[in-house]
């Protein structure tokens, strides 16, 4: 056996290559970016170097004749409840390198999901369910402020809206796709994202990352995202998309920054961050002109001048233990949007005792925001849209009837582009040519197929969630926001059903 | 155009501002201005604004091209995420002038509050140049990506013993350069950062900014450049490289 370091002995997978169906063609070497596959030349065989194997599949999928297996190693320490398995490499990674633990994706640690304490009501004998194939079932979603109340003027004798709107954005899903930026992803994935958001009526975010010349196009389908490094933010950036975001955090990461390392900062990354190649590009870790509500007005407000007030503002904060009485702060500071991340959200990048440790659930988090802004009426004033963990059109129901707008889904778009969460991300290396930007592997994903899976997922959620409102006996998507009667607990202690609003199921 | 700014609000200012400019006209000349704010916010082009009295927050922010003379005080935020132009300053500045500043030129003639030009950073031929005539306060320059700082100490109105700036400068810096006229304690500087001498690049690139600032101010540019000035600039291009274990 090859020596190793200790901290590279212990490999989390083992591959198993069949030697009836390997035909030694060499797919599996050229797929594996980890370098885990070798070609022995004197004795014509493939071998495996199984400690640098992440565990994505890329091999296994793409082998032709099936010859390939990935399972987890078999090989484990001895059985320890408190020092499991992870804890103990980590100690070894970090005593030979002294760095941070870094990790990609969300939060996989087995806190509760409370999308999976909720379950949703259905229509039974005294009201009607609606079959959404034969009558008509609204998903159309409108997300801006709306005014306090409406005021209609009669020009003769015909009824007009006199209260004039502040920008809205029109959406057929209640569906838009996260903030992951050009440089974390590549830019046939954010073609992909941009195709699929105008093919289904919704929005993309660009993160932090500017945007690509060749995206401008999509610009009614495309939120703008203003973060703390500013990068590639200017005067024609912000009147490009539909929507301005001002990014306070993000929910596998909060209160931190980020730090794109500058090997990542290649030519075409250089040109929409609008910094030189290969320098770092550094987000701090909060916007450095906001240092309070007041503050974050004073940005919102230079934002709406800097657009002609055509464009509504997202607020986007990770979900954290006082997320309510930060988003009463953020909707009086003149938010339209204000979004929550939840602890399970995704990342290209983040430190594992950060992302594992710090933030809260988002269904927690949006139904005491819901419920502050009630109280408070000014719920009207912003719509909520919440992030971190959607995984199917079952949560987005849910998280609608807790009370938000609509969702966004990032983690969910990538699983549709090809992603099987190895959670490597932050090495630029993605097999599968979603989370890298080396030309090589980014052309493993095809801007129209990436657009096409996409787009059919959503359609596919759309039709989930006219079948769940049917049922409900509800014909509108707009019936159904904060009706948290539509939704009851099982398995929830009394004070986590009191922060969500619900009852117990059968009560 | 000359608009008198007396009891106007910000949104209507600004509103007069950006249709006359989208129209063509090319030079305004604000009075009365009293703590406005968002003047010049994301407006582009060749455009001269004169501003008498004090504009309020976040002057010029977004600002692409246009420049600006204050005669009179500024608050905070000026410049901030400024792309390209220019704003002289014929007074003090408050927090945050330059924040994310890609482009352009900000001339403050007297003192600044904290937080001056974090992340300013450049990009091909754009090159964000900040010079205070004054005195500044903490973290002047933290995140430094790139562009130019220049502070002279000279003309502000703060006190002679206040340090010529306060703690953390340049923390986080990984790019840009930043020239002092005199030194400070290097207890006041970021992590691993140090004074260095100037080459004689650096003195003709110095040159040509003191000119600049002493000719919009009447001030001379001899009796500027006749101290001893040193420079600070990154340790490493890559402060957070070695951070992680991979």
């Amino acid at each position: 056996m090859l020596f190793k370091p200790i901290h590279q002995s212990y490999g989390d997978f083992s591959i198993e290559r069949d030697p009836q169906r390997c035909i030694g063609c060499q797919v599996c070497l050229r797929q594996c970016s980890y370098g885990v596959h070798q070609y022995n030349d004197r004795l014509c065989e493939l071998t495996q170097d199984e400690s640098r194997c992440v565990g994505c599949h890329r091999c296994e999928a793409l082998c032709p004749t099936g010859a390939l297996t990935i399972r987890r190693t078999p090989s484990d320490f001895r059985e320890n409840a408190l020092w499991e398995p992870t804890y103990i490499k980590n100690i070894y990674k970090q005593a030979a390198t002294g760095g941070v633990l870094l990790t990609g994706m969300g939060n996989p640690a087995p806190y509760p999901i409370y999308w999976d304490r909720m379950l949703l009501d259905a229509s039974q004998v005294t009201n009607p369910s609606i079959d959404p194939l034969r009558e008509p079932m609204e998903l159309k979603t409108f997300l801006g402020c709306r005014p306090d109340a409406l005021e209609v003027e009669y020009d003769g004798g015909v009824p007009r809206l006199k209260t004039r709107f502040t920008p809205q954005l029109e959406l057929d899903y209640p569906l838009l796709f996260s903030a992951m930026s050009y440089g974390s992803i590549n830019l046939n994935v954010h073609k992909g994202l941009a195709r699929a958001a105008e093919a289904c009526g919704i929005l993309y975010n660009t993160g932090e990352g500017g945007l690509h010349p060749s995206l401008y196009t999509y610009g009614k389908n495309t939120i703008v995202q203003v973060a703390s490094g500013r990068f590639g933010v200017h005067a024609d950036y912000l009147r490009a998309g539909a929507a301005v975001e001002i990014k306070i955090g993000q929910g596998a990461k909060p209160g931190i920054g980020g730090h794109l390392p500058g090997e990542k900062i290649g030519r075409e990354i250089s040109l929409t961050r609008m910094i030189p190649e290969g320098s770092d590009a550094i987000s701090p870790a909060p916007h450095h002109d906001i240092y309070s509500i007041e503050d974050l007005r004073q940005l919102i407000y230079a934002l709406k001048e800097a657009t002609d007030y055509e464009k509504p503002v997202f607020v986007k904060i990770a979900a954290v233990h006082n997320s309510a009485a930060i988003a009463s702060g953020m909707v009086r500071a003149g938010a339209d949007v204000i979004c929550l991340d939840g602890f399970r959200g995704g990342t290209g990048a983040a430190p594992t005792m950060i992302r594992n440790n710090v933030g809260i659930p988002v269904e927690l988090a949006l139904a005491s925001v819901d419920d502050r802004l009630r109280q408070e009426g000014i719920r009207n004033q912003a719509s909520i849209v919440v992030a971190g963990g959607i995984r199917c059109s079952a949560d987005v129901v849910k998280a609608i009837a807790l009370g938000a707008d609509a969702v966004y889904i990032g983690t969910a778009a990538l699983i549709a582009v090809g992603c099987t969460l190895c959670q490597r991300c932050y090495t630029g290396k993605c097999p599968w040519g979603i989370a890298t930007n080396d030309p090589y592997l980014a052309k493993r994903v095809h801007p129209d197929i990436a657009a096409e899976k996409l787009t059919n997922l959503v359609k596919a959620w759309g039709h989930e969630i006219q079948e769940m409102l049917g049922g409900m006996g509800i014909n509108a998507l707009e019936s159904l926001r904060g009706n948290r009667d539509k939704l009851r607990a099982v398995g929830l202690h009394p004070a986590e059903m009191e922060v969500l609003g619900i009852k117990p199921a059968g009560g | 155009m000359r608009i008198d700014a007396n009891g106007l609000h910000y949104r209507e200012l600004n509103k007069r501002i950006r249709e006359a400019a989208r129209k063509g006209t090319s030079r305004f000349e604000l009075v009365g201005v009293n703590g406005q704010r968002y003047i010049a916010d994301g407006l582009e082009g060749e455009v001269e604004i004169h501003i008498h009295g004090t504009p309020g927050q976040d002057l010029g922010a977004f600002m692409k091209g246009p420049r600006v003379w204050v005669y009179g005080n500024a608050q905070d935020g000026v410049g901030n995420t400024m792309d390209a132009g220019k704003i002289v300053v014929h007074g003090m500045a408050g927090d945050v002038v330059g924040y994310g500043m890609r482009g352009g030129r900000i001339h403050i003639l007297g003192d600044v509050g904290y937080r001056v030009g974090i992340h300013m950073k450049s990009y091909q031929d754009k090159l964000p140049v900040i010079v205070i005539g004054g005195k500044a306060g903490d973290f002047l320059g933290e995140y430094m990506a790139g562009g130019c700082i220049v502070l002279l100490g000279m003309y502000g109105t703060d006190p002679p013993e206040r340090p010529l700036a306060g703690h953390y400068l340049g923390t986080g810096m990984h790019g840009g350069i930043i020239y002092l006229r005199g030194e400070i304690e290097p207890y006041r500087l970021g992590k691993g950062l140090a004074f260095e001498p100037l080459d004689e690049n650096d003195r003709s690139f110095l040159e040509l900014i003191i000119k600049e600032f002493a000719e919009d101010f009447g001030k001379d540019a001899s009796e500027i450049l006749e101290e001893p000035f040193t420079k600070v600039k990154p340790a490493t291009h890559r402060p957070y490289g070695s951070m992680y274990a991979y």
